[in-house]
């Protein structure tokens, strides 16, 4: 078996809003993938439907091999980690993990061994008798993921479930999870809005927009080779500049106002009627002066930002356009705002993707 | 100086004020409680001698206890009917968007907002026109209506408190629509359910306006002390009376605390 999880043109509406617009998506056993995508492109609803607590108005849900179309979420080999967790507040934590095995009939001697071991996952031993308001939002984060796990699941959804932590303790609960889910060999499936996210946890990451994905890749390719102007904008910051494609094109040369710059098609076919120019900040160059380079832009230099381990570098191009480049803090020459300098990037660090 | 004279003279009749307030309220309460141990079968005042004597005649008077059992045998059966009309009903409101259904949560109000005795005459009305017998079964019906809209509102207010996650969570756990109301939904609107419970049984038991018109030839207990008052005040009303204020004075006292508990 290839694949744990396989969705087939899935859409999904809600009244006239229709959120999930024809997807397809293969998830393999035991990987990370998370669906990162704006608040609105229907990343949840997609979590939702593989959960079960939606029907696809057409389309296709595999787990496992089984169709799961019209089977509810109890009889669903998935658990769900919710967005504020849902635990249930009547219960104790013992409780609250113990709920799945609760509903398979599992013996009770045999319940309270996997709770205590669940906690220990999730080094909470000494919090099972509490109620979920007693914890702190980090520890509360923890059950929810213990209460789910407890369960065996084939896959292990969550819905951003980093997302009402601060900043530090999210970051250290995002190497939890990772590590969790390389100990324990369990797929999961995780949505987020954090492109940063994304890109330090996943094996993969499906990047939606609009109801659609617009590509699914490992954070290294997402990153370096984006597919669409969507996916180079929304991860990482970029510098996109419109261009037209003749059907003459020479390899890794295409032409930016007018001036012959390197950049490589990634995909033919991924090309549009309108057509971008992706270039990292961090892979622009400023030249220094008498340095040669096979092509540059010129312009002025119109803000120079200190960020601590980088320098950003506002530059206006001649053509009235800007251009950011981020260099290391260290760099051999400043520069000022008003100076005069020429940019270039290497022919493979210019994307061009289509709409 | 005269600014901390005026201010302390402020603050004093506010005292006042809340005091008198509070005796313009439970005065006449406390006047009764004082003559049901008055040992003189005229309410005069002071009390010249005290005796419990009116609560042993209360219980000896045969057509008073009649109607006490007739009082609690409406609002026993009458909550149950609310109960298990007006939980559905505050699902449905909850749960469902169907048309009409501003106005369907407004009509279901109405009854608990109207004066019972536009209730009291609509349906007795209503009942003469059908040839339907007054009885308890017609009182029990009359206050059925605004009993419903009790557990109704009550029960509604503490489904759309209820975080809808955990019914998801406990599906996703494995269990059915059932098992997740018993274990999840019910224990998590348990205290809004037993404090209508307490509230309607309340209710029914002080009710008067609506009974007054749906009554046949078996009293409610309101409605008989009502009939004994026009008699005169007996201290045995007192008497009874006496028990009534504390019963539903403990009964609030229980719904408030199981409100303010969910907080």
């Amino acid at each position: 078996m290839d694949y744990i999880i396989k969705i087939e043109n899935v859409e999904k509406s809600f009244g006239n809003e229709h959120i999930v617009k024809g997807i397809n998506l293969d998830i393999k056993p035991g990987e990370f993938l998370t669906v990162l995508g704006p608040s609105g492109c229907g990343k949840t609803t997609t979590l939702r439907l593989i959960a079960g607590f939606e029907d696809p108005d057409a389309g296709e849900i595999w787990i496992d091999g089984k169709s799961v179309s019209r089977i509810p979420p109890y009889k669903r080999d998935v658990n769900t980690v919710f967005q504020n967790y849902a635990l249930f507040p009547h219960m104790t934590i013992n409780e609250n993990i113990a709920y799945g095995l609760k509903m398979k009939k599992v013996s009770k001697s045999e319940r309270l061994a996997r709770v205590i071991e669940a906690l220990r996952l999730v080094q909470l031993e000494s919090f099972g008798d509490r109620k979920p308001r007693q914890l702190s939002g980090g520890q509360q984060q923890r059950v929810a993921v213990a209460r789910a796990l407890i369960n065996n699941p084939k896959v292990l959804l969550l819905d951003e479930p980093l997302g009402a932590l601060d900043l530090k303790l999210r970051k250290q609960m995002q190497i939890e999870l990772k590590h969790l889910q390389q100990k324990l060999e369990i797929t999961f499936i995780y949505v987020t809005h954090d492109q940063e996210e994304a890109l330090t946890i996943s094996d993969r990451i499906a990047v939606m927009n609009k109801g659609v994905i617009e590509q699914v890749a490992s954070p290294k390719e997402i990153y370096e080779s984006p597919s669409t102007k969507f996916v180079a904008d929304f991860i990482g910051d970029t510098n996109l500049f419109e261009i037209q494609i003749s059907p003459t094109n020479e390899t890794n040369v295409v032409n930016l106002f007018g001036t012959k710059v390197g950049g490589r098609i990634r995909e033919p076919k991924s090309l549009t009627k309108q057509n971008y120019l992706s270039v990292r900040p961090e892979r622009v160059k400023l030249l220094a002066h008498g340095e040669e380079a096979p092509y540059f832009l010129s312009g002025t230099v119109e803000e120079v930002i200190y960020v601590g381990s980088f320098i950003r570098t506002v530059v206006k191009l001649q053509q009235g356009q800007r251009i950011v480049a981020m260099m290391p803090s260290k760099g051999d020459h400043l520069c000022l705002p008003g100076d005069r300098v020429r940019v270039t990037w290497k022919e493979e660090d210019g994307i061009v993707i289509g709409q | 100086m005269e600014k901390t004279s005026r201010f302390d003279w402020i603050s004093t009749s506010l005292k006042a004020s809340a005091v008198l307030i509070f005796l313009f309220i439970y005065l006449p309460m406390i006047v009764v409680v004082v003559y049901s141990f008055n040992g003189n079968a005229v309410n005069s005042f002071p009390v010249l001698t005290w005796s419990v004597k009116w609560y042993g005649v209360m219980m000896n008077d045969s057509a008073l206890l009649a109607s006490l059992k007739n009082s609690i045998l409406v609002a026993v059966t009458g909550t149950i009917i609310g109960l298990f009309l007006g939980i559905p009903a505050a699902f449905v409101v909850d749960r469902f968007s169907f048309p009409g259904k501003t106005i369907f949560e407004r009509i279901v109000l109405l009854p608990m907002i109207l004066p019972g005795i536009i209730t009291g005459v609509a349906m007795m009305s209503v009942f003469v026109m059908m040839r339907v017998q007054l009885s308890l079964t017609t009182i029990l019906i009359g206050h059925g209506t605004f009993l419903i809209a009790v557990v109704m509102t009550q029960v509604y207010a503490r489904l759309k408190r209820l975080d809808r996650a955990i019914e998801e969570a406990s599906m996703d756990l494995g269990a059915t629509r059932l098992k997740t109301f018993f274990y999840v939904t019910l224990p998590n609107i348990k205290t809004a359910v037993i404090g209508a419970t307490l509230l309607s049984f309340t209710l029914s038991i002080d009710e008067i306006a609506v009974s007054y018109f749906l009554t046949g030839r078996e009293l409610t207990l309101p409605v008989q002390i009502w009939a004994m008052l026009r008699r005169g005040i007996t201290p045995e009303v007192n008497a009874i009376s006496t028990l009534i204020f504390f019963f539903s004075v403990v009964m609030i006292v229980i719904v408030t605390r199981l409100n303010r508990e969910v907080d």
